[in-house]
């Protein structure tokens, strides 16, 4: 990978997000001038103070208009980007960049997500004119490849294997259930998620990300400059993004057990931030949990478990709230909800709360030693992705 | 079935398939089994139920088997007579012609025509002894004629109506005789000659009495309980069963009751279809289904889609340029690495492959096999649910596709598959073709 990254050049000064919800009483604009306010408030800041912006919306909205109009912007630089579901994570990630630069002072981005008013279940791609010959599965039916695959190549019974992705839901419950944001506020138990019935695969409702309307909002500055805006900013360690080129989808070899685009994607931030062994290193991640087959490919992918061995790791509690490495303690897309272009941010929201000890007592993790959190994002599927990693510090280096 | 239960089974179209589908598939067993290959100059397509009316069936049919651009391709539709006079028209030819006969039965739950109706399609590939050993040779027959109210149904209804069979059944005896002696007569053949009398037609009375007539103590040849009557595409059906297992030098008698009576006269040739797919075969490895299943699948009992969007209507510009790949799944194989590429690519996903050095590779006659699966219940299906598979082909290339003619129970991993031309949906009166995989014959 060539690289060079923007290490402790960027930092965090605030973060908002709003609750995830079927908001029926919230427009899109409501969701993005909520997660702005709170953003705002965190810091003191007015939208006349912020240089550039970008919004992040996967399809609910088009141009830089879509947050510009709404704020009632005046002259400023607005870009809409868009990246699967790793949009809100985009949109950051160009803001640090623009900020790296030299460019502006100070950028926010923006994530939102207004689903729900399609009427239709789960996520819907808007409909772009094609010859008819592209495959329709839902991303559900695509994630659940990867059980029998990963049964087969690991010599792991499936019945179990079934059982230790309903374990990983059933964690995200529990974190989700002590985060007043998320959207599934209730507990669940693996068992009771196995015996719901299969809608995709051997995959129930329950090992779906929930959909949700929600937003979220950063703003970002350079790293020398953070500590006149807030006493603990979060300095950006390492930023990676890989867009993937499909040959999963035709190359034989290709076995459904990795996602490459997101082992290339951790490497690169492991480089760029210096990280040797993630597992000891970091205090927490918020990982893309869309479906819990994904989790559980990604413990392995981001070297938090070795190959084949993800699957103990679940069951022996490493990712839980008091484990070796925390994962997704604000629920995950699982719990919290999935509005497309926020989930990026939402995720960085979470480091932001865990990093600085501001999470709810009954989910703020315990470990104080460690003090470098990590957000992966992707968006597509097996074969075909594109996947977003980002290492956040509290110190800067 | 519902009402009347008439005995035997009957062939059923699925929810992906229509008459072109159909059509297209009969017409790939037919050229599988040609040892050369055999440039047809016009593919006649016929059936009562077309998908398309004004729009060319016969072209999606011709891009299906990837026929030479200048190769014609027409449609003969409406009436079920329509299939055997393209067949005389055929055969009166000097042309190498590519006959399509294909049909779709209606008939309301419960009604005659829906216990005794099969879906069914046939292709027979009509040349001259340039083209090499014939199957068949035509060696002449008639027409007899006239005008009565015996079935009938107008454009845009579903199903046929029928007058009183008793009156129905007089008009074609009246009618053999003269159609019966005009065959002999222009064939100089005597009735001793006849081996094999195949009787196709809708009216199941007026069959069995003309057979009576002709000597016959009951056709040879019967599909009725194994496959139902196949309007349009019966008679040629009917005939290519004949002849799949005649013996050489044998004189058989195609009679077709419809709208009047039709004699072709043939004489078994020394070739035979070489292919597996054989209609006894086919009958062999069915699958059966439910009633409710076939209802739901003629379109007379709606059921609850799962709740996700109903796909909008194909490109018609993005559908002409990936014809290939749509139509005639033609894959790209890369020149230096030899990497599969479904769908085809200009650039390979092999780095030490160059941009365009690419050569196209048909895909459609190979075998794969199911690599892993996965069943979707979510996702908008006009059948649900959806039996998806990612399969690995013989000699290299992979696709995730949808896997049909299955119940999701009966997949797995390993399961040898072979591609199917079928259409995915319909949105805005536009068919959608493309391929998915369906488990391979043994």
């Amino acid at each position: 990978m060539a690289s060079n990254g923007i290490k402790d050049k960027v930092a965090i000064i605030s973060i908002g997000c709003t609750p995830f919800r079927e908001h029926w009483d919230k427009s899109r604009d409501d969701l993005v001038i909520d997660a702005v306010k709170h953003t705002f408030d965190g810091v003191n800041l007015a939208s006349e103070d912020i240089d550039a912006y970008w919004i992040g919306t996967a399809q609910s909205g088009m141009s830089g208009l879509t947050l510009s109009m709404p704020l009632k912007l005046e002259g400023k630089p607005v870009t809409r980007v868009e990246n699967f579901c790793a949009t809100g994570s985009e949109a950051l990630r160009q803001a640090c960049y623009a900020v790296a630069s030299g460019a502006y002072d100070t950028a926010m981005a923006v994530g939102v997500e207004k689903v729900k008013d399609s009427g239709y279940q789960g996520l819907n791609a808007f409909p772009i004119p094609t010859a008819g010959t592209n495959r329709t599965l839902t991303a559900a039916a695509m994630y659940s490849l990867v059980l029998p695959a990963y049964a087969k190549k690991y010599g792991v019974d499936e019945g179990e294997l079934r059982m230790v992705v309903a374990k990983i839901a059933e964690k995200n419950h529990f974190n989700g259930a002590r985060n007043p944001l998320a959207q599934f506020r209730r507990e669940m138990s693996a068992e009771a998620i196995c015996d719901m019935a299969a809608v995709a695969g051997q995959l129930s409702v329950f090992d779906c990300a929930g959909v949700a309307d929600g937003a979220a909002a950063a703003i970002v500055v350079p790293a020398d400059k953070a500590y006149e805006y807030t006493d603990k900013p979060l300095f950006i360690k390492a930023l990676s993004l890989v867009s993937g080129n499909g040959s999963g989808l035709m190359d034989p070899e290709y076995d459904y057990t990795t996602f490459p685009e997101c082992a290339a994607a951790a490497q690169d931030a492991y480089l760029q931030a210096g990280i040797t062994n993630p597992r000891e290193e970091l205090a927490l991640a918020e990982v893309h949990d869309c479906f819990t087959p994904t989790e559980l490919i990604l413990m392995e992918d981001l070297k938090f478990s070795e190959r084949g061995q993800g699957w103990e790791d679940v069951l022996n509690g490493d990712f839980a709230l008091d484990g070796a490495i925390p994962v997704n303690t604000d629920g995950g897309l699982k719990s919290f909800g999935h509005p497309v272009g926020a989930s990026g941010i939402r995720m960085h929201y979470e480091c932001w709360l865990q990093l600085r000890r501001e999470a709810p007592a009954e989910r703020q993790i315990s470990d104080t030693s460690r003090n470098l959190g990590l957000v992966h994002n992707l968006g597509g599927y097996p074969g075909e992705m594109v996947s977003f990693v980002s290492i956040l510090g509290t110190e800067k280096g | 079935m519902g009402g009347t239960t008439p005995s035997g089974v009957r062939a059923v179209c699925s929810h992906d398939e229509d008459t072109a589908t159909m059509g297209v598939e009969a017409a790939r067993i037919t050229l599988s089994s040609l040892s050369g290959s055999i440039n047809p100059a016009a593919v006649w397509f016929s059936s009562s139920n077309p998908p398309y009316m004004d729009k060319t069936n016969a072209n999606v049919i011709h891009a299906a088997l990837q026929l030479d651009t200048n190769a014609a391709a027409y449609d003969f539709g409406g009436a079920e007579k329509s299939g055997i006079g393209a067949l005389k028209a055929a055969l009166d030819s000097s042309k190498t012609l590519l006959l399509i006969q294909s049909d779709i039965r209606t008939g309301l739950p419960s009604s005659e025509d829906e216990g005794h109706g099969g879906d069914a399609a046939s292709a027979l590939l009509i040349g001259g002894e340039d083209d090499g050993d014939l199957i068949a040779r035509y060696l002449g027959g008639s027409s007899a004629n006239e005008e009565f109210i015996g079935r009938w149904r107008n454009p845009h209804e579903p199903n046929s109506k029928s007058w009183e069979e008793r009156f129905v059944v007089t008009k074609y005896l009246q009618l053999i005789d003269s159609a019966w002696q005009e065959a002999l007569s222009v064939t100089e053949l005597s009735s001793r000659d006849i081996s094999t009398v195949v009787i196709s037609g809708s009216n199941n009375r007026a069959k069995n009495q003309i057979s009576k007539i002709l000597g016959v103590e009951k056709p040879r040849i019967d599909l009725f309980e194994d496959v139902g009557i196949a309007g349009t595409a019966d008679a040629t059906l009917l005939l290519t069963h004949a002849l799949e297992t005649s013996e050489s030098g044998e004189i058989i008698a195609l009679v077709v009751l419809s709208d009047g009576i039709e004699v072709l006269l043939f004489e078994a040739g020394n070739q035979k279809n070489q292919s597996k797919d054989t209609i006894s075969s086919q009958i062999n490895s069915r699958n059966e289904i439910t009633y409710q299943r076939f209802l739901q699948w003629k379109g007379n009992l709606d059921v609850q889609p799962p709740n996700r969007p109903a796909p909008s209507r194909i490109s018609a510009s993005a559908a002409a340029r990936e014809s290939e790949w749509k139509h005639g799944f033609i894959a790209s194989k890369a020149e230096k690495s030899g990497m599969i590429h479904m769908p085809p690519s200009r650039v390979s996903a092999n780095p030490e492959d160059r941009i365009d050095t690419m050569d196209p590779i048909s895909m459609a006659n190979t075998s794969g096999h199911v690599v892993t699966y996965t069943v979707d219940r979510l996702v908008y299906s006009e059948s649900p649910p959806v039996v998806f598979a990612v399969v690995d082909f013989v000699g290299g290339g992979r696709i995730p596709i949808e896997l049909t003619d299955i119940d999701a129970e009966d997949i797995s991993i390993g399961m040898e598959v072979i591609p199917t031309f079928r259409k995915v949906f319909t949105a805005d009166g536009i068919h959608n073709y493309f391929w998915k995989v369906r488990p391979a014959r043994q």
